[in-house]
């Protein structure tokens, strides 16, 4: 089977700083993968050369796509790029209001997508938006409200929304569940699992919140100042760790 | 079904002054389709973690475990994932769920992750949840409030759903009444009828005479320990 | 003849700016950066179109200018006179003999034709400003044709009002290529814009930008396959020369709410008035 993602000696430095060395992995259709770490470990860095926001200085990162195969989303033109970004590729930010625009309506905001492949019926465009504000749970009533009137969790939905409204099939996701409260995380959990399970997604998740990676990824990575420490299975990194670091780490959370 | 040769398994403590413990050490064991094989021996001789390892959620050091064909202790976790998800049954004593999400849904989970249409997975799910005697007024509830007994035969509805080929049973009928223990046993003898390999730990004497042709006294892999 | 260069501007700034216009005649619909001067005029007067008009005039051009079609408002009239006076150019008010027509906001109802140029003030050339702030994204959204955005303003507008409700500075699409703004001219005027046998050059002084229509561009208005482009305007006949096929501007003539629509195109309007056209208001 071919990777849908091949993370190849992925490394960037800060000037003489490193932001991450030689990750390397391969992410298959289906999967999801969790990294964990503390700030500046890398982990953000590494999403952000992943998803083409920014260029590392060495390695690939050779993504299956759909048209042509395997292609290196490093050397590939801007334009390629941009538009797997749009397309097959989804990334939900932290903050929301990174992921969206906050002076559209979120039926707007869930259409853009739609639009900018070539959408040009409004009534079909709105009628995806109001299906998907309901697989997200947001009431149908709310489609022409701006995100500005909406709660934390409920703008993490819609830009859940925005992002998956196109069928992509790789998400890039930086702390989905930071900044919610713990109630509102868990249903936005449950909602995640559930779509990445129907619609067959991949996806990375960036947290430093062990919690999540148990319930939504199938694998772990560990970073440490720049490197991978350790991978494997999620449940298997967590309950026996192998390396210092991640016994420091798992020893660490809080027991509820 | 199950097969394990020259098993090894240390724990490293980096964080404890890198204090090493031998916990098991040339485990071999085979366990036919249709066999229930019982792990016994004193409290720490290490048979959950034995348990753990066939699941994959231990890192063995040594040997092979291969279940349904694959080596767990070389495969990718893909290949893992896979297996959990089409051969090897895991039932535990404790119930980790997404909070929130309903009864129903934890059970049917497994049917789903194997390609069950939606609908199909929850009745069948439904069926399981009242065979095991667990009220329908609870089947829409999150699980997470359960009792303990309640939890555990929610525990066992999941594990049996799919008709797993391999199965791990970690002390299923503890914390139930004579009642649900007696179907839960009969589910046992129902999944070595069909041709399921079990490895179970049962602290229930009676329980294990009943349902294991075998038991294996997983001291005899501890390491001698250096004085 | 005054003290001033022809056309007020020094010759190697004109260059420059023809250079602009040329390149932006090359590229239908892409804005064009140039190096924009203080003009003795505010920025929002249509310094951008006096020096795209100073770069094309000629000592031979007749020059008109109008002002939301008129030839006499304030704006008009400065203009006009600053040619007359620093090139000493002709000038006219009627469309048809004009060789270079300035504009705000309007497109001529006569048709245009070979050999005229019409010059446009633009006061934001960018489409996708009010979706986008930030320049270099827009610049990258139309260097790889990224234009969903602006069809999210259309569903913006239509999920707010029932209908696409921007009824100015419509957004068109360039020879399939470029979304431009066509200015604030009203949605009426949009298919003027393409087809056009006249040269149009857009310039914008402020944003430092020109761009431009070489003749018979294709120019389409954006919108939805159930919500298509209309050029709309004010249901009612000219008051004046009872032409029922112009733009029309209303007009409120007393204090008790009394009001007539008359042509915003003045020349047109006289033109017609003169061949014996009247409309119900016509004294």
């Amino acid at each position: 089977m071919t990777p849908l993602l091949s993370v190849q000696d992925i490394t960037k430095r800060y000037g003489a700083q490193i932001g991450c060395a030689d990750v390397s992995f391969d992410l298959y259709p289906g999967e999801v993968m969790g990294i964990v770490g503390e700030s500046g470990s890398g982990k953000s860095t590494l999403l952000n050369c992943m998803a083409g926001h920014l260029v590392p200085d060495a390695g690939k990162v050779v993504f299956d796509t759909r048209g042509h195969g395997p292609r290196d989303t490093v050397t590939m033109s801007e334009p390629e790029r941009r538009m797997l970004s749009r397309t097959d590729w989804a990334f939900v930010h932290q903050h929301a209001r990174d992921g969206l625009r906050m002076g559209v309506s979120a039926g707007g905001n869930v259409g853009e997508r739609l639009m900018a492949v070539g959408a040009r019926h409004y009534g079909e465009i709105r009628g995806m938006a109001v299906d998907w504000l309901d697989r997200v749970e947001i009431a149908a009533c709310r489609v022409d409200d701006r995100p500005t009137t909406f709660s934390g969790g409920m703008q993490q939905r819609l830009q859940i929304a925005r992002n998956l409204v196109t069928g992509p099939r790789l998400v890039f996701m930086d702390e989905p569940t930071g900044g919610l409260d713990v109630s509102v995380q868990a249903r936005l959990l449950d909602l995640l699992r559930g779509l990445v399970r129907d619609m067959g997604l991949s996806a990375i998740i960036v947290t430093h919140d062990l919690a999540v990676v148990r319930l939504l990824a199938d694998r772990l990575m560990v970073m440490k100042d720049g490197h991978v420490v350790e991978a494997g299975l999620t449940d298997r990194v967590l309950d026996d760790p192998q390396h210092a670091y991640t016994q420091l780490l798992v020893s660490s959370v809080l027991q509820v | 079904m199950i097969d394990l040769s020259n098993v090894s398994k240390t724990f490293t403590l980096h964080n404890q002054g890198s204090t090493v413990i031998d916990v098991l050490g040339n485990v071999s064991l085979h366990v036919a389709p249709g066999e229930c094989v019982a792990l016994t021996g004193a409290s720490g001789a290490g048979k959950s973690t034995l348990m753990r390892m066939i699941y994959g959620n231990y890192m063995a050091q040594a040997g092979s475990i291969r279940v349904g064909g694959v080596d767990l202790v070389q495969a990718e976790p893909r290949d893992i994932i896979r297996i959990r998800l089409e051969v090897l049954g895991y039932v535990s004593q404790f119930l980790r769920v997404v909070p929130r999400v309903p009864t129903v849904d934890v059970v049917a989970e497994p049917l789903r992750a194997v390609g069950v249409s939606g609908d199909a997975a929850q009745q069948r799910a439904r069926d399981f949840l009242a065979q095991l005697n667990i009220p329908e007024r609870l089947w829409s509830l999150s699980p997470t409030t359960f009792s303990g007994g309640e939890q555990q035969r929610v525990n066992i509805a999941r594990g049996f759903a799919h008709p797993y080929p391999a199965m791990l049973l970690d002390e299923p009928t503890a914390s139930l009444d004579a009642l649900n223990r007696e179907i839960v046993l009969s589910m046992i003898e129902g999944a070595k009828t069909r041709g399921a390999a079990i490895v179970g730990i049962f602290h229930d004497d009676a329980a294990r005479a009943r349902v294991c042709d075998r038991e294996i006294d997983v001291s005899r892999f501890t390491p001698a320990r250096v004085a | 003849m005054s003290d001033y260069n022809f056309a007020y501007l020094d010759e190697q700034t004109k260059r420059m700016i023809r250079r602009a216009i040329l390149k932006g005649l090359a590229i239908p619909g892409y804005q064009v950066p140039f190096a924009s001067r203080e003009m003795p005029m505010p920025y929002g007067w249509g310094t951008g179109g006096v020096q795209v008009s100073a770069a094309v005039l000629t000592p031979d051009d007749r020059f008109k200018v109008i002002d939301q079609g008129a030839d006499d408002t304030t704006n008009a009239v400065s203009i006009r006179s600053f040619f007359e006076r620093t090139a000493g150019v002709a000038t006219t008010t009627a469309t048809t003999e004009a060789t270079v027509i300035q504009t705000r906001h309007r497109i001529p109802e006569v048709p245009l034709a070979e050999g005229q140029i019409l010059v446009y003030q633009v006061p934001i050339p960018e489409p996708l400003r009010f979706l986008e702030p930030r320049e270099s994204e827009t610049r990258k959204m139309h260097s790889l044709e990224e234009y969903g955005l602006m069809h999210v303003k259309l569903y913006e507008d239509i999920s707010r009002h029932g209908h696409i409700a921007t009824s100015y500075a419509y957004p068109v699409k360039v020879e399939a290529r470029y979304v431009m703004d066509p200015s604030p001219i009203p949605k009426f005027d949009n298919p003027k814009l393409g087809g056009c046998p006249a040269i149009q050059l857009f310039g914008a002084g402020r944003e430092q930008r020109i761009y431009a229509l070489p003749p018979y561009t294709r120019v389409v208005s954006l919108d939805f396959e159930d919500h298509p482009f209309e050029a709309t305007k004010a249901d009612h006949p000219c008051g004046l020369c009872g032409a029922d096929d112009s733009y029309l501007d209303e007009v409120i003539i007393d204090d008790t709410g009394g009001r007539m629509f008359v042509c915003s195109d003045t020349d047109y309007c006289e033109t017609r008035q003169a061949a014996g056209h009247r409309g119900k208001d016509a004294a």
